[in-house]
Formats: structure tokens, sequence, C-alpha cells
């Protein structure tokens, strides 16, 4: 019976070479603008570098103070963080680091753009940088105020040039010369929490790290000993924040919350306009919209299509096919042409993802497609087989034998 | 075999009616070859399709061996059709897309069946129509006479009771005519097919053991 189906598919594919080539171009353009938009979500959401302990991890981003006439959102300060967050219980490390901060620096009269970042002990033990060489700054470093840093490989590369061993050497940023402690793998700027050209003590920063105000440009990642003290942990922090004295009676309330990985990836909105619910339609409302156009388009070409072979729709009921078997039928035709274009979309992607790795757009983003990607492929293309192929084969199947046969070939 | 009792038909548009079958009764014994008769439009195709159960009459009741059929729903319409009737049309209807063989075996596709016994059962049937050497052909490889064996083929290959024909020879020449005649004559012969052949050739409708004539939706004789 399958064979049978796909015999017939092929058929029809072939001899309707036009319509095959607009209904698969559609189905595989569409699969690959959507597996390379995956491909991009899965590298932001799921890849573990530097962030490998990320199901144990919360993680701290803002702190907003609502007043009577307004609202302030934004990172928080070093005291803050340090202070109260710190001295939480459950928590057994908690990474401070300042959002990465562009300055130029000069080698040989060229000028180059260094983003820094200031971070504390911890963040060396919460995050796994894969250090080509050297060593992170120690905790006795930070708190001596040497001048040390820890530097990534695209900034080696740009700063030196192609050399050996750079551990030593100095680096300077902001008229400030740096004894490079360490050399680590680059991090894409898509990995805003984590990315920096090169990372410095926060005991060096110009600014006051001991200044008492709540806001700052320090975010923080809290470290549960185990998965299972997570819930704890953002109790705890919950707790702690809603004790925290109002720095003035002008703040009427604060928000503050330590999320997961993902929500705190997009938590761009405000307190009541959730940024992740912004995000997650955004990105519903694309998907659904770039998959709409060509499967509205599969739906009427599958009408005509099937509408055409109206004797054969005769034929096959005549001679014993109940309209359920024929629904059947074209469905299953559907999917292998959708199956089909669903192959060549993995091929465009591959090849797809391969020249955009070599373009490097965004610096140091690698796409791969990994078995979740292959799924989705999958599922999407069930979905446009499925979604496309019934309400042509249902209008199909109502069609009357009488008249299916009058309506010569 | 067929028994039809004060079968009528009205097609219904939004401006006229038609009344395409007039009170028709009709037995057709088991073993018969019957022709039926009559001027363009006075309802024979219409009187075969109701026969065939391919469409409902507006009035009367028609029943097939011992099974009325009024009653039934689609699904048990076509698992009836698909065992007991054999259907030939003028203009042929096969599956261009589709070899010979397999436009064939179609009616056993329906049936639980594995693909072999099916192939063996086509290939039998092509070799009764004298077509065994054209088994991997397409439809349009075909000439006109070739293509209604084919299609006598694809009726008689789930061994039908009755096969029903709507001018099987009317696109053909005589002589093609004749071959095909021959074939339904055979059937009806040696395996004792109930035949009911629509056709505008009184040379044909003289060879069947009766003929019906039709005029204007009513039987004449
Ligand atoms: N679907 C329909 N809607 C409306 N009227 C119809 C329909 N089908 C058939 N008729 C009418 O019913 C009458 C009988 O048609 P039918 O096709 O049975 O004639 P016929 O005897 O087979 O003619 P022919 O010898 O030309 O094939 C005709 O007047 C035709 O116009
Ligand atoms: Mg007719």
């Amino acid at each position: 019976m399958l064979r049978n189906y796909f015999k017939i598919a092929i058929a029809v594919l072939k001899r309707r070479k036009f319509f095959t080539f607009i209904s698969l171009f559609g189905i595989s353009f569409t699969l690959t603008i959507l597996m390379v938009a995956t491909a991009y979500i899965d590298k932001l959401v799921n890849d573990p570098y530097p962030d490998a302990k990320r199901d144990r991890s919360l993680y701290v981003n803002k702190l907003e103070q609502k007043m009577k006439d307004g609202r302030q959102s934004g990172p928080l300060s070093f005291y803050f963080l340090d202070h109260y967050a710190g001295s939480l219980k459950i928590p057994a490390k908690v990474a401070i680091s300042s959002m990465s901060r562009a300055t130029n620096t000069y080698v040989n009269n060229k000028k180059i753009v260094i983003n820094y970042k200031y971070v504390n002990s911890d963040y060396w033990d919460v995050l796994e940088y894969d250090f080509v060489e050297g060593k992170p700054f120690s905790k006795q470093q930070i708190a001596n105020g040497e001048h040390v840093t820890v530097i990534s490989e695209d900034t080696k590369k740009e700063y030196f040039g192609e050399t050996g061993s750079v551990v030593g050497k100095y680096i300077e940023a902001d008229n400030v010369k740096y004894r490079i402690n360490g050399v680590v793998k680059n991090v894409p700027v898509t990995a805003y929490q984590f990315f920096a050209d090169i990372y410095l003590p926060y005991t060096v920063s110009k600014t006051d790290y001991k200044d008492k105000a709540y806001h700052g440009e320090y975010i923080a990642i809290l470290l549960a000993k185990n998965e299972a003290d997570v819930p704890a942990m953002r109790k705890e922090y919950e707790q702690m924040i809603s004790k925290v004295p109002l720095p003035n009676k002008d703040i009427t309330k604060m928000y503050s919350h330590a999320n997961s990985y993902l929500v705190s990836y997009v938590n761009v909105g405000s307190e009541d306009t959730s940024g992740i619910a912004y995000v997650i339609t955004a990105i519903g409302l694309f998907a659904l919209l770039v998959m709409l156009l060509p499967t509205l388009n599969l739906v009427n070409i599958n009408i005509t299509r099937i509408m055409e072979r109206s004797s054969e729709i005769g034929v096959r009921k005549a001679f014993g096919a109940s309209s359920r078997t024929l629904v059947y039928q074209f469905i299953v035709e559907n999917l292998i042409l959708t199956l089909i274009g669903g192959l060549i979309g993995v091929l465009l992607t591959f090849i797809v993802i391969r020249v955009l790795n070599n373009a490097q757009l965004i610096d140091n983003l690698y796409l791969t497609i990994n078995f979740t990607v292959l799924l989705y492929a999958l599922a999407i293309c069930v979905f446009f087989g499925l979604f496309s192929g019934v309400y042509p084969a249902w209008r199909m199947s109502k069609l009357n034998v009488v008249t299916a046969l009058r309506q010569n070939n | 075999m067929i028994r039809l009792q004060n079968i009528e038909k009205v097609y219904r548009t939004s401006t006229i009616e038609t009344l395409a079958l007039n009170s028709i009764n009709l037995e057709v014994a088991k073993g018969e070859f019957l022709s039926i008769m009559g001027p363009s439009g006075c309802g024979k195709s219409t009187l075969l399709n109701i026969i065939g159960l391919l469409d409902a009459p507006t009035r009367g009741d028609i029943s097939i061996g011992e099974q009325k059929t009024g009653h039934l729903g689609d699904r048990e319409l076509a698992a009836f059709r698909n065992k007991k009737l054999g259907f030939i049309f003028q203009s042929y209807h096969l599956i261009n897309d589709l070899q010979v063989v397999d436009n064939v075996e179609l009616p056993l596709l329906y049936r639980s069946m594995s693909a072999k016994e099916r192939k063996q059962l086509a290939t039998e049937a092509l070799e009764k129509v004298g077509l065994s050497n054209r088994i991997n052909h397409f439809p349009t490889q075909l000439s006109g006479g070739q293509r209604q064996r084919v299609a006598i083929a694809r009726a008689i290959v789930g061994r039908p009771e009755i096969i029903l024909a709507d001018e099987p020879t009317g696109n053909l020449d005589s002589a093609m005519g004749n071959e095909i005649m021959e074939i339904l004559m055979d059937l009806n012969r040696n395996e004792g097919t109930t035949i009911v052949m629509v056709t505008h050739d009184e040379n044909m409708a003289h060879k069947t053991h009766r003929l019906v004539r039709l005029f204007d939706g009513s039987q004449v004789s």
C-alpha cells in the first residue's frame, strides 16, 4: 500500500515539474531559514561555554526601583551584589562581573577596540573558561589591587600578532598597563554576560566599588551546591530583596530576581511586561509567518493538483476506496513531498551554515546542526505535510464519484 | 441478482429540476447479459451509476444479491463495490501516472492482500484480455482498444459478480469494439459474470440476452 502511494507520488512529482519545483523550493527554503534560526537560538541557549554549570546557577541581571512617577531599571552595583547576594547562605559561590565596556587602545599606531570586564575571584570558579595558557588571577591578587588581566585569544592575536606565550607580558588599556596572567578561548559576543576581550580584577576599576548606590554596572551568577538547591536559592534571594531597606523615600518598591539562564538572557523589559513573553511571542510570530506563506501556497497548489486528478479519485472510489482511505493516501503523498523538501532543506542548511561560519558575521559564533535542530526540522516537515495536505484531501474526499468521473481526465 | 424498485432520480439546480429517471423497475438475473439503449440524455448513465452504487436515487430501493443498499454508509458502500462490482467506462479512466499492471491492481489495493498476490492476479487478468506483453507500459503508450482492455482487466481482477459497462465501445472503431464485445461475452459465458452494458450500437445490443430501452427517464421496453 505505502509502496503504491510512493510510486504515484513520485510519478505525479515527475509529471508536474514546475509545481514540484515551486513547492519543493518553498519548503526547503523555509526550512533552511528556520533551521538556521533554530541553530542560532540553540547556540545561544544551549552552548555550555563558558557557562557549564548552568543547571545549578541562577542569574541576577537587574534591579528595578519603582517611584511615584516612574521606574528605574538596570544592572546592580558591586556593593549591592557583594554585600547582599554575597551574604546568602545557599549559594556556594557568587560570581560578580561588570557588563563589558569598550575602550580604545593603540598598537603600533593602529587603533583597536577592547572590551573589558571587571570580575571577582568566584567568577573564575563558577565559569569554566578554557585557558590556552596561564591561569586566572587569584583572590590575593584581586585583594592587592594588582594590575593583572586575563585576555581572549583574539585579543592576543590582535595585540601581539602570531607569537608564542604572552603570559607575563603587558597589555595597555585606557592608558593603564596590565600584566597578562592567562589567555582564554574566545566567547561569542552574543553570550553578552560572559563576553570580553580582557578580564580585570574589580579592584582596579576606576569607579568606586565601595559606593553604596544600589544601581551600577554589575551582574551576578549564584551557584548552588547542586541542582536540588536551586529553588531554595531562588527563594532565599527573593526574601533577601524584600528585606533590603529602600534607599530613599521616593522609591516605593524594589524588584530583583534570580533567574534561570534563558529568562535572564532575554529579560529585557520591565517588571510588568516581562521580557521573556515578548521574545517568545516575537520568535513564535516570526516562525509562524515564515511557515504560513509556503503552507498556504502548498494548500493552494494541492487543491489544484488534487482536483486535476478527479478522474483518479472517481476511479479509486468506484473500485472500493472509501473517502477516509483517499484522505490517507493524499496526506501520505503530501508527506512524501514535504519530506523530500525537508531533505533538500537539510542539505541547504548545511551549506548555509558552512558559509555563515566561514564569513564570521558574528565573531566567534560557530553554528552547528545538531540533533535538536534536526528534530525541529523533522517536526516542521510533518507539520507542513499534514497542514498543507489535510484540507485539500478533505475537500477532495467530499467529491461525488459521478462528478469526479464526468470531468474527463 | 440486481433488483430496482420504483427508482426515481431528480437533479436539482437552482433554476431547473430534471427528472433523469422516472419509476424504473428492473430485475437482472444472475449470469444475465443485459444491454441498455436510448437517445442521448435519456438517463442511461444515471441508471448505471445508481445500479453501481456510485450515486443515490432520489426515491426507490436497490438490492444487489441479498443486500439492500439504502442504509449503507460510505465505508460500507466502498467495501461492497470493491467486492461485488467492476466498472468499465467509455473514456477508460486509467491512471496515466501508473503502469498498466499497477492500474489493474488498483481494486486489490483496497483488500488485504500481499503485493505478490496482487501482482499475480493482475498478470492473470491481463492475460485474459491478451495484454500480457504490455504489463510495464504506461496507458498513454497504448491504443484505445488496448486501453479499454486494460480497463476490463481492472474490472475483472477482483472477480466481481457484476460488471457495469457504460458505452465500453463508444470510443472505438467497430473492429476494436467487436474485440471488446468478445471479451465481455466470454466473461459472461465462461465465468457467469452478470453484465449490464449501456450502448449506442444496435449490433452489440443484439448480441446480449436482453435489451432495455429508455426514453426520457422512463423504461419503454
Ligand atoms: N449532475 C447533474 N446535474 C444536473 N443534471 C444532470 C446531471 N447529470 C445528468 N443530468 C441530466 O440527467 C439527464 C440524464 O443524463 P445521463 O447522463 O444519464 O444521460 P445518458 O443517457 O447517459 O446520455 P448519453 O447517451 O449522452 O451519455 C440529462 O438530461 C442530464 O442533463
Ligand atoms: Mg451516458
